[in-house]
Protein backbone atom coordinates (compact mmCIF):
# COMPACT_ATOMS: atom_id res chain seq x y z
CA UNK A 1 0.00 0.00 0.00
CA UNK A 2 1.14 3.17 -0.86
CA UNK A 3 1.83 5.43 1.58
CA UNK A 4 -0.55 8.77 2.51
CA UNK A 5 0.40 12.17 0.95
CA UNK A 6 -0.90 15.85 1.21
CA UNK A 7 -1.61 17.11 -2.30
CA UNK A 8 -2.31 20.99 -2.17
CA UNK A 9 -4.54 21.98 -4.14
CA UNK A 10 -6.34 25.52 -3.04
CA UNK A 11 -8.99 26.05 -6.12
CA UNK A 12 -12.14 28.35 -5.06
CA UNK A 13 -14.78 25.47 -5.50
CA UNK A 14 -17.02 28.33 -7.17
CA UNK A 15 -13.93 28.32 -9.97
CA UNK A 16 -15.76 27.00 -12.78
CA UNK A 17 -18.68 29.53 -12.14
CA UNK A 18 -16.06 32.33 -12.34
CA UNK A 19 -13.98 31.54 -15.14
CA UNK A 20 -17.40 31.52 -16.88
CA UNK A 21 -18.36 34.96 -15.89
CA UNK A 22 -15.31 36.06 -16.69
CA UNK A 23 -15.60 35.42 -20.45
CA UNK A 24 -19.41 36.80 -19.68
CA UNK A 25 -17.57 39.77 -18.82
CA UNK A 26 -15.34 40.07 -21.49
CA UNK A 27 -17.86 39.40 -23.93
CA UNK A 28 -20.24 41.93 -22.59
CA UNK A 29 -17.10 44.73 -22.71
CA UNK A 30 -16.59 44.15 -26.12
CA UNK A 31 -20.09 44.87 -27.03
CA UNK A 32 -19.64 48.03 -24.57
CA UNK A 33 -22.53 46.57 -22.52
CA UNK A 34 -22.05 47.45 -18.90
CA UNK A 35 -24.74 44.34 -16.83
CA UNK A 36 -26.18 44.91 -13.36
CA UNK A 37 -26.81 41.96 -11.18
CA UNK A 38 -30.12 42.76 -9.76
CA UNK A 39 -30.92 40.86 -6.57
CA UNK A 40 -33.73 40.63 -4.07
CA UNK A 41 -36.29 38.78 -1.91
CA UNK A 42 -38.97 37.80 -3.96
CA UNK A 43 -41.77 40.62 -4.17
CA UNK A 44 -39.33 42.95 -3.37
CA UNK A 45 -40.29 44.57 -6.75
CA UNK A 46 -37.44 43.51 -9.25
CA UNK A 47 -39.52 43.87 -12.41
CA UNK A 48 -41.21 47.09 -11.59
CA UNK A 49 -37.69 48.54 -10.57
CA UNK A 50 -36.63 47.29 -14.31
CA UNK A 51 -39.38 48.98 -15.47
CA UNK A 52 -39.57 52.01 -13.84
CA UNK A 53 -35.48 52.28 -15.05
CA UNK A 54 -36.52 52.02 -18.44
CA UNK A 55 -39.26 54.71 -18.59
CA UNK A 56 -36.83 57.30 -16.26
CA UNK A 57 -33.52 56.77 -18.81
CA UNK A 58 -35.99 57.22 -21.52
CA UNK A 59 -33.76 55.82 -24.19
CA UNK A 60 -30.65 57.84 -23.12
CA UNK A 61 -29.29 53.96 -22.45
CA UNK A 62 -30.95 51.20 -24.41
CA UNK A 63 -31.74 48.41 -21.90
CA UNK A 64 -31.65 44.82 -22.13
CA UNK A 65 -33.17 42.28 -19.67
CA UNK A 66 -32.60 38.59 -18.73
CA UNK A 67 -34.96 37.86 -16.43
CA UNK A 68 -34.45 34.86 -14.13
CA UNK A 69 -37.12 32.77 -12.32
CA UNK A 70 -37.37 29.38 -11.12
CA UNK A 71 -40.49 28.99 -13.23
CA UNK A 72 -43.06 30.88 -15.69
CA UNK A 73 -42.49 33.79 -18.07
CA UNK A 74 -44.69 36.53 -16.14
CA UNK A 75 -41.60 38.88 -15.43
CA UNK A 76 -40.27 38.52 -19.38
CA UNK A 77 -43.72 39.33 -20.57
CA UNK A 78 -43.87 42.28 -18.46
CA UNK A 79 -40.57 43.96 -19.48
CA UNK A 80 -41.60 42.71 -23.21
CA UNK A 81 -44.45 45.02 -23.38
CA UNK A 82 -42.17 47.81 -22.12
CA UNK A 83 -40.34 47.40 -25.96
CA UNK A 84 -37.31 45.79 -24.55
CA UNK A 85 -35.57 42.98 -25.27
CA UNK A 86 -35.51 40.21 -22.50
CA UNK A 87 -34.51 36.68 -22.51
CA UNK A 88 -35.96 34.21 -19.89
CA UNK A 89 -34.51 31.85 -17.74
CA UNK A 90 -36.41 29.45 -15.92
CA UNK A 91 -33.72 28.02 -13.51
CA UNK A 92 -36.32 24.59 -12.65
CA UNK A 93 -35.67 24.83 -9.40
CA UNK A 94 -32.00 26.27 -9.07
CA UNK A 95 -32.39 28.95 -6.14
CA UNK A 96 -30.11 31.62 -8.11
CA UNK A 97 -28.60 32.26 -11.80
CA UNK A 98 -25.37 31.00 -12.82
CA UNK A 99 -22.23 32.32 -14.96
CA UNK A 100 -23.05 29.75 -17.43
CA UNK A 101 -27.04 30.60 -17.55
CA UNK A 102 -26.12 33.85 -18.38
CA UNK A 103 -23.82 32.72 -21.01
CA UNK A 104 -26.80 30.73 -23.06
CA UNK A 105 -28.88 33.94 -22.29
CA UNK A 106 -26.45 37.05 -24.23
CA UNK A 107 -26.50 34.64 -27.38
CA UNK A 108 -30.27 35.24 -27.65
CA UNK A 109 -29.96 39.07 -27.20
CA UNK A 110 -29.05 41.33 -29.73
CA UNK A 111 -26.27 42.97 -27.84
CA UNK A 112 -25.17 45.28 -30.32
CA UNK A 113 -28.46 47.36 -29.20
CA UNK A 114 -28.07 47.30 -25.87
CA UNK A 115 -25.63 49.58 -23.38
CA UNK A 116 -26.88 48.65 -20.46
CA UNK A 117 -28.03 45.04 -19.36
CA UNK A 118 -30.56 44.25 -16.07
CA UNK A 119 -30.08 40.75 -14.89
CA UNK A 120 -33.23 40.12 -12.45
CA UNK A 121 -31.44 37.16 -10.30
CA UNK A 122 -34.38 34.64 -8.69
CA UNK A 123 -35.98 35.68 -5.68
CA UNK A 124 -33.26 35.22 -2.85
CA UNK A 125 -30.83 36.52 -0.26
CA UNK A 126 -28.71 33.96 0.25
CA UNK A 127 -27.61 31.96 -2.72
CA UNK A 128 -27.25 34.94 -5.74
CA UNK A 129 -24.73 36.47 -4.05
CA UNK A 130 -21.93 33.76 -4.30
CA UNK A 131 -22.26 33.47 -7.95
CA UNK A 132 -20.99 36.08 -10.38
CA UNK A 133 -22.24 36.36 -13.48
CA UNK A 134 -19.94 38.77 -15.50
CA UNK A 135 -21.54 41.90 -13.92
CA UNK A 136 -20.19 44.75 -13.54
CA UNK A 137 -22.97 45.97 -10.55
CA UNK A 138 -24.47 44.55 -8.06
CA UNK A 139 -27.28 45.76 -6.76
CA UNK A 140 -30.17 44.37 -3.87
CA UNK A 141 -33.23 46.20 -3.21
CA UNK A 142 -34.64 46.01 -0.25
CA UNK A 143 -38.41 46.51 0.30
CA UNK A 144 -39.85 48.42 3.13
CA UNK A 145 -42.64 45.48 4.26
CA UNK A 146 -39.09 42.92 5.05
CA UNK A 147 -38.38 45.10 8.06
CA UNK A 148 -35.58 47.19 8.95
CA UNK A 149 -33.44 44.36 10.60
CA UNK A 150 -32.34 42.43 7.34
CA UNK A 151 -28.68 43.58 6.91
CA UNK A 152 -27.69 41.66 10.11
CA UNK A 153 -29.58 38.70 9.13
CA UNK A 154 -28.47 38.95 5.14
CA UNK A 155 -24.85 39.84 5.72
CA UNK A 156 -23.28 38.16 3.01
CA UNK A 157 -25.44 40.34 0.45
CA UNK A 158 -25.19 43.63 2.19
CA UNK A 159 -21.45 43.53 1.96
CA UNK A 160 -21.36 42.85 -1.30
CA UNK A 161 -23.25 45.07 -3.63
CA UNK A 162 -22.57 48.53 -4.76
CA UNK A 163 -25.66 50.01 -4.10
CA UNK A 164 -29.06 49.30 -2.01
CA UNK A 165 -32.42 50.17 -3.45
CA UNK A 166 -35.03 50.67 -0.67
CA UNK A 167 -38.75 50.34 -2.39
CA UNK A 168 -42.05 50.51 -1.22
CA UNK A 169 -41.29 54.02 0.58
CA UNK A 170 -45.08 54.75 -0.21
CA UNK A 171 -45.53 52.18 2.39
CA UNK A 172 -43.72 52.96 5.09
CA UNK A 173 -46.30 55.27 7.34
CA UNK A 174 -48.20 51.94 7.25
CA UNK A 175 -46.33 48.95 8.32
CA UNK A 176 -43.44 48.54 11.65
CA UNK A 177 -40.37 50.21 9.59
CA UNK A 178 -37.44 52.48 11.03
CA UNK A 179 -35.71 53.90 8.00
CA UNK A 180 -32.96 55.39 9.91
CA UNK A 181 -32.46 51.72 11.45
CA UNK A 182 -32.25 50.12 8.18
CA UNK A 183 -29.72 53.15 6.63
CA UNK A 184 -27.56 52.65 9.86
CA UNK A 185 -27.39 48.88 9.41
CA UNK A 186 -26.66 48.99 5.43
CA UNK A 187 -23.63 51.60 6.66
CA UNK A 188 -22.73 49.53 9.19
CA UNK A 189 -22.19 46.48 6.69
CA UNK A 190 -21.23 48.59 3.39
CA UNK A 191 -19.77 51.78 3.84
CA UNK A 192 -19.29 52.85 0.35
CA UNK A 193 -22.70 51.32 -1.55
CA UNK A 194 -25.42 53.97 -2.84
CA UNK A 195 -28.51 53.93 -0.85
CA UNK A 196 -31.62 54.92 -2.87
CA UNK A 197 -35.12 55.31 -1.66
CA UNK A 198 -37.26 54.85 -3.76
CA UNK A 199 -40.97 53.71 -4.48
CA UNK A 200 -42.00 52.21 -7.98
CA UNK A 201 -45.73 52.71 -6.98
CA UNK A 202 -45.11 56.71 -6.82
CA UNK A 203 -42.22 56.97 -8.99
CA UNK A 204 -40.54 58.60 -5.88
CA UNK A 205 -36.59 58.72 -5.94
CA UNK A 206 -36.76 56.68 -9.16
CA UNK A 207 -35.20 59.69 -11.00
CA UNK A 208 -31.85 59.85 -8.52
CA UNK A 209 -31.08 56.07 -8.99
CA UNK A 210 -31.18 56.30 -12.75
CA UNK A 211 -28.95 59.35 -12.80
CA UNK A 212 -26.65 57.11 -10.41
CA UNK A 213 -27.14 54.34 -13.41
CA UNK A 214 -26.37 56.87 -15.98
CA UNK A 215 -23.12 58.05 -14.36
CA UNK A 216 -21.44 54.07 -13.22
CA UNK A 217 -22.80 53.07 -17.15
CA UNK A 218 -20.41 56.13 -17.96
CA UNK A 219 -17.37 55.03 -15.74
CA UNK A 220 -17.96 51.58 -16.28
CA UNK A 221 -18.33 50.97 -20.12
CA UNK A 222 -15.81 50.07 -22.17
CA UNK A 223 -13.87 52.97 -23.75
CA UNK A 224 -13.19 51.43 -27.14
CA UNK A 225 -16.95 50.17 -27.40
CA UNK A 226 -17.90 54.12 -27.27
CA UNK B 1 -29.88 23.94 -3.51
CA UNK B 2 -26.90 25.28 -4.94
CA UNK B 3 -24.53 22.80 -3.20
CA UNK B 4 -25.13 20.02 -5.71
CA UNK B 5 -23.52 21.77 -8.30
CA UNK B 6 -20.45 23.13 -6.61
CA UNK B 7 -19.99 19.78 -4.68
CA UNK B 8 -19.56 18.49 -8.46
CA UNK B 9 -17.28 21.07 -9.20
CA UNK B 10 -15.22 19.99 -5.37
CA UNK B 11 -15.19 16.22 -7.19
CA UNK B 12 -13.98 17.32 -10.66
CA UNK B 13 -11.42 19.33 -8.67
CA UNK B 14 -10.37 16.46 -6.66
CA UNK B 15 -10.18 13.91 -9.11
CA UNK B 16 -7.89 16.02 -11.27
CA UNK B 17 -5.49 16.22 -8.63
CA UNK B 18 -5.83 12.88 -7.42
CA UNK B 19 -4.67 11.41 -11.12
CA UNK B 20 -1.88 13.90 -11.62
CA UNK B 21 -0.64 12.53 -8.30
CA UNK B 22 -0.99 9.50 -9.62
CA UNK B 23 -2.80 8.34 -6.85
CA UNK B 24 -5.35 5.58 -6.17
CA UNK B 25 -7.42 6.65 -3.72
CA UNK B 26 -8.56 9.85 -1.81
CA UNK B 27 -8.56 9.69 1.61
CA UNK B 28 -9.28 13.05 2.89
CA UNK B 29 -10.77 16.19 1.57
CA UNK B 30 -9.35 19.48 3.20
CA UNK B 31 -12.31 22.49 2.61
CA UNK B 32 -12.14 25.99 3.61
CA UNK B 33 -15.18 27.86 4.50
CA UNK B 34 -15.77 31.38 5.36
CA UNK B 35 -18.80 31.49 7.51
CA UNK B 36 -20.31 34.86 5.34
CA UNK B 37 -20.63 32.17 2.99
CA UNK B 38 -24.18 30.22 2.66
CA UNK B 39 -22.83 27.10 2.00
CA UNK B 40 -24.14 24.09 4.38
CA UNK B 41 -21.32 21.69 5.43
CA UNK B 42 -24.27 18.86 5.96
CA UNK B 43 -25.42 19.28 2.17
CA UNK B 44 -22.05 19.70 0.91
CA UNK B 45 -21.45 16.25 2.90
CA UNK B 46 -24.50 14.76 1.33
CA UNK B 47 -23.90 15.26 -2.19
CA UNK B 48 -20.25 14.15 -1.26
CA UNK B 49 -21.21 11.35 -0.68
CA UNK B 50 -23.59 10.40 -3.13
CA UNK B 51 -21.32 12.16 -6.56
CA UNK B 52 -18.20 10.62 -5.53
CA UNK B 53 -19.46 6.96 -5.54
CA UNK B 54 -17.67 4.77 -8.12
CA UNK B 55 -14.44 7.06 -8.25
CA UNK B 56 -11.89 7.29 -6.29
CA UNK B 57 -13.00 9.57 -3.98
CA UNK B 58 -15.46 7.39 -2.81
CA UNK B 59 -15.80 6.87 0.52
CA UNK B 60 -13.20 10.04 1.16
CA UNK B 61 -13.27 12.15 4.43
CA UNK B 62 -14.95 15.12 3.80
CA UNK B 63 -12.89 18.08 6.31
CA UNK B 64 -13.89 21.25 6.23
CA UNK B 65 -12.45 23.93 8.32
CA UNK B 66 -14.78 26.68 8.93
CA UNK B 67 -13.26 30.75 9.18
CA UNK B 68 -14.74 32.80 11.49
CA UNK B 69 -16.05 36.56 9.90
CA UNK B 70 -13.25 39.10 11.02
CA UNK B 71 -13.93 43.09 10.74
CA UNK B 72 -11.91 46.04 10.80
CA UNK B 73 -13.53 48.62 12.71
CA UNK B 74 -14.28 51.87 10.26
CA UNK B 75 -13.79 54.08 12.89
CA UNK B 76 -10.99 53.32 15.49
CA UNK B 77 -9.29 50.29 13.12
CA UNK B 78 -9.40 47.50 15.75
CA UNK B 79 -10.04 43.93 14.77
CA UNK B 80 -13.06 42.16 15.63
CA UNK B 81 -15.65 38.79 15.39
CA UNK B 82 -19.15 40.42 14.59
CA UNK B 83 -20.89 38.09 17.39
CA UNK B 84 -24.46 37.10 15.22
CA UNK B 85 -26.35 40.41 14.44
CA UNK B 86 -24.05 42.60 16.18
CA UNK B 87 -21.28 44.23 13.91
CA UNK B 88 -20.77 47.27 16.48
CA UNK B 89 -17.01 47.26 17.04
CA UNK B 90 -16.31 46.08 20.70
CA UNK B 91 -14.07 48.86 21.59
CA UNK B 92 -15.35 52.37 20.06
CA UNK B 93 -19.30 51.07 19.95
CA UNK B 94 -19.27 52.06 15.81
CA UNK B 95 -21.09 49.92 13.44
CA UNK B 96 -19.72 47.59 10.94
CA UNK B 97 -16.15 47.63 9.37
CA UNK B 98 -14.43 46.03 6.27
CA UNK B 99 -14.79 42.52 5.79
CA UNK B 100 -11.50 40.71 6.49
CA UNK B 101 -12.28 36.85 6.43
CA UNK B 102 -15.42 34.94 6.51
CA UNK B 103 -15.65 34.58 2.64
CA UNK B 104 -13.87 32.15 2.11
CA UNK B 105 -14.70 28.83 -0.53
CA UNK B 106 -11.80 26.30 -1.36
CA UNK B 107 -10.23 23.38 -1.48
CA UNK B 108 -7.14 23.27 0.51
CA UNK B 109 -5.59 19.88 0.20
CA UNK B 110 -6.41 16.59 -0.83
CA UNK B 111 -4.49 13.53 1.00
CA UNK B 112 -4.07 10.43 -1.15
CA UNK B 113 -2.57 7.23 -0.87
Amino acid sequence: MKPMRKVEVVTDILNANDQIAQENAETLRAHGIVAVNLMAAPGAGKTSLIVQTARALDGRLRLGVIEGDVASRIDADRVASEGLPVVQINTGGACHLDAPMIRQALRALPLDEIDLLIVENVGNLICPVEFRLGEALRVMIASVPEGHDKPYKYPGIFTAVEAVVINKMDLAPYVDFNLGALREAIRGLNRDAAIFEVSCRTGEGIGEWAEWLWGQWQARRAPSAA
Amino acid sequence: MHELPVTEQIIKVVLEHARQADAKRVAQVNLVIGDLTSFVDESIQFYFDFLSRGTEAEGATLHIRRVPARVRCHACQHEFAPDGVDWRCPRCGNLGGEVLSGRESYIESIEVE
